[in-house]
């Protein structure tokens, strides 16, 4: 365990930008956190959650492939290639570090996605102990401590210090030549027992996924819920935009005069041509396609991947839905008698 | 009020005047409040509930709510007033269908205000006259309501209903132009400066159409950024010219018909003041061709459909200023 | 500011079918003279010009775009370019709120007979754009890479 203090904070963010590039949750124009590349100066947000989450480090919403120009007659193709520079997160949250996982399964899989490897493999991830959950959070439904955020190094701020815990042989390495004290376990250890505390008292914590699952889709699938639920959605993609596990992409092409450029872009299942066909629209009304995205995390998902959910409880959807129509409230509605109250 | 409101919504269903009821249903908090279609009085009383943080406008439920058989009770704010005769005014709403039940207004309170004053962890809110007292996971805290009111709310423009066929609360009056300040504000600033402000914001935008979703004006059975035949279909904003492009032909395509409700700021999710646009075009029209209201009435012409044979030229842009 | 003695501005001009694309046909047959940097595009009337028509010709490389249409009162369709003149008016005002310069936007009225008009309008917008420079606050990089 090391540990530097607070007000030295810039010294370390200095040390670390100097080894890669760094990007810190820092509050931008709006007054919302976003992970911004650190500058001299710059000071990390006091907001507990960035309002876009990490993915767009690794998974960014838009992301160039390949261009075809035309010579005459005679087309070439160039690749892009994602980018070979190292870069570290800090402040990641215990949520947002377990959708990496997530991700994984899903991209790291055989075949790979080249694009996300290579990010991930250039990534180094420096969490952030949750001094102050909010009433959003639900990362313990699935889970998820947010007093041991795991990653490359977990850091904790107590006693007007921050402590730094490397986990990985990358995030040892990370913090050699570094200027950090030595410390011991005993003040992160009371900070770890004081947001557990917390954690115990989060009213959204308490849900249980009893209900949901890989092999849940005859049960919930034609549920008469879902049309209530669905019926105030108004189809917008914020949820899923904001979601550090949605991953759904579409594949475009961009004509620029004799160049055409193939990117691919987030997707969002909220959308009325979400995977639309030329034979139409498999998800005709938006109850089909609001129920596409929480069978697909509580229910789909799990299926493939050894009964993991695809929510990690951020509750950025809780937040910033228009409508404040949400996971959560899915999962009381569909959740049975644990969940009622 | 919410009890004034369950009550009477008690009264209509059964008494079979209307079939269902739009309203809104109880959350996790008592900020995140869902709007909701009530058809049985059981879970009305269970889950209706009406407070100050009912920001969302109701009026683009009734475009898909008035065409089903059977009549519908709306609950309607002033300013969703306005949206609703402007739907009504455009063909959208089947106003037979609908029995608008106006509550008078003091202004709702946006959560997003609240967390940004650094209050944390809000478990529960009670209004207290002119203050809400928020119990939170670190503590009881108070704000004022004044200071957790919604920006649209803050300087309203009318607490005076558009239409309803019954009130409850008080009706109220049209407010001064304030809403305008920070449209002058712009005006005022260089161009450098104004594209360097424009570029911030829009440039956070992440093109989840939330604006467009909710927006009472923006009901065209396929948005034309939804249009593959378009050319201009996109799923995200690939470049800084396809945000700037999406928002200006947003705020062109509702001017004359948006009627300033606000919805499109409240949704933000990047916080993108969406609604300055609308106000800079509001202003303009008003400016050039007369003070015009949409969704006032349903008699007067919206400035963008009609013309006057001496109206100033567009070279009046380059002679004015941006004013 | 630099001014690179070499550089053309690419203008497109949206003409309307019965006066303006008239007029610079007249000012063709009058061998008149204007830059061949303006691209004409012939539209059926004035009110045709979407909006989008225009912040798309500034997509696709454009650093000035004008629409020319009939008088005012002389519109073949008899009030066209009375509502091409009001969305006109608040697009370019909108433009200039986002902070993009005023002079590239532009409306003339050219009648078919008005072919030296339509000279003198061009050489002069061309002139504006030129002194202005590239556009670059409503540019789209993915269309001006090699």
């Amino acid at each position: 365990m090391k540990k530097i203090e607070k007000k030295n904070l810039s010294v370390l963010f200095e040390a670390l930008a100097a080894k890669a590039a760094l990007y810190i949750p820092a509050d931008n124009a709006a007054g919302q956190s976003q992970f911004t590349r650190y500058e001299a100066g710059m000071t990390l947000s006091e907001k507990l959650n960035t309002a876009r989450s990490p993915k767009d480090l690794f998974f960014p919403q838009i992301e160039n492939l390949v261009d075809f120009q035309v010579f005459g007659k005679e087309i070439q193709v160039r690749e892009r290639k994602a980018p070979e520079e190292d870069f570290i997160l800090f402040g990641v949250r215990g949520c947002d570090c377990k959708s990496f996982e997530i991700l994984d399964k899903v991209f790291l899989s055989e075949p790979a996605d080249g694009y996300y490897a290579a990010r991930r493999s250039h990534g180094i991830v420096m969490t952030l102990a949750c001094g102050a959950p909010e009433e959003t959070c639900f990362c313990g439904v699935f889970g998820i401590d947010p007093a041991a955020p795991g990653g490359d190094v977990s850091c904790y701020f107590a006693e007007d210090a921050l402590f730094l815990q490397p986990l990985t042989s990358k995030g040892e390495a990370l913090l050699e030549g570094i200027a950090l004290e030595e410390a011991g376990d005993e003040a992160v250890e009371a900070e770890k027992t004081s947001i557990r505390r917390i954690a115990d008292r989060l009213p959204l914590n308490q849900l249980s996924t009893e209900a949901f699952g890989g092999d849940k889709t005859k049960t919930l699938f034609d549920r008469p819920e879902w049309e209530t639920l669905a019926k105030s959605c108004i189809g917008c993609g914020t949820c899923t935009f904001v979601c550090p596990t949605c991953q759904c992409y579409d594949v475009k092409e961009f004509k620029a005069g004799d160049t055409v450029q193939r990117f691919r872009c987030w997707d969002s299942c909220m959308y009325s041509d979400f995977t639309m066909m030329s034979a139409g629209q498999p998800r005709p009304t938006q109850k089909e396609r609001f129920r596409q995205r929480f069978m697909h995390k509580l229910v789909y998902y799990p299926a493939n991947n050894e009964g993991l959910f695809s929510c990690v409880g951020c509750g950025r959807c809780v937040a910033k839905c228009p409508i404040h129509m949400n996971i959560a409230k899915v999962m009381k509605t569909l959740g049975g008698a644990q969940n009622e109250k | 009020m919410q009890a004034r409101l369950i009550q009477r919504a008690k009264e209509l269903l059964e008494s079979g005047e209307v079939e269902r009821v739009l309203g809104w249903t109880a959350g996790e908090f008592f900020y995140d409040l869902t709007p909701a279609v009530f058809t049985t009085v059981e879970v009305l009383e269970k889950d209706f509930r009406y407070n100050v943080f009912a920001g969302a406008n109701l009026s683009k439920y009734l475009i898909a709510e008035s065409r089903k058989p059977g009549k519908i009770a709306a609950f309607l704010k002033p300013c969703d007033s306005y949206s609703f005769l402007q739907l009504v005014k455009e063909h959208r709403i089947n106003r037979e269908n609908v029995y608008v039940v106006g509550v008078g207004c003091e202004g709702k309170c946006d959560m997003e205000k609240i967390r940004a004053a650094g209050i944390k962890g809000v478990l529960d809110v009670k209004q207290n006259g002119d203050t809400l007292v928020l119990d939170t996971l670190y503590g009881e805290k108070t704000m004022a309501v004044a200071d957790a009111l919604a920006e649209r709310c803050a300087v309203c423009k009318s607490k005076k209903f558009a239409i309803y066929d019954e009130l409850i609360g008080e009706d109220g009056e049209d407010s001064d132009d304030s809403r305008f300040a920070e449209v002058r504000r712009l005006e005022a600033m260089t161009p450098e400066e104004r594209f360097a402000f424009w570029r911030g914001e829009l440039s956070r935008c992440i093109r989840c159409n939330a604006c467009r979703n909710v927006c009472p004006a923006c009901s065209c059975e396929k948005c034309v950024f939804d249009n593959p035949a378009s050319g201009v279909e996109n799923k995200a904003a690939a470049s800084s010219f396809e945000e700037n492009m999406f928002h200006i032909i947003r705020a062109f395509h509702v001017a004359g018909r948006c009627t300033d409700c606000g919805e499109c700021s409240r949704v933000c999710p990047q916080h993108i003041p969406l609604h300055l646009l609308n106000r800079k075009l509001i202003s303009d029209m008003n400016e050039l061709y007369g003070a015009y209201q949409a969704g006032a009435d349903m008699e007067s012409r919206p400035p963008m459909v009609d013309f006057r044979q001496n109206d100033p030229e567009p070279s009046i842009v380059h002679e004015r200023g941006n004013r | 500011m630099q001014v690179n003695e070499s550089w053309k501005p690419t203008i497109v001009a949206f003409c309307c079918n019965w006066c303006s694309y008239a007029g610079a046909d007249l000012s063709g047959t009058n061998r008149l003279n204007y830059p061949a940097n303006v691209k004409i595009i012939r539209i059926p009337c004035s009110c045709r010009l979407n909006p989008m028509f225009i912040l798309r010709a500034f997509q696709r490389g454009a650093d000035g775009v004008i629409l020319c249409g009939c008088h005012p009162g002389d519109c073949h369709y008899t009030t066209g370019n009375y509502y091409a003149r009001r969305r006109m008016t608040l697009l370019f005002s909108l433009l200039d709120y986002l902070g993009i310069e005023k002079e590239r936007t532009r409306v003339e009225w050219v009648s078919a007979a008005e072919g030296a008009k339509f000279a003198a309008v061009m050489n002069d917008f061309v002139a504006t754009v030129t002194a202005l420079g590239e556009n670059k606050r409503l540019e789209d990089l993915r269309c001006k890479q090699d």
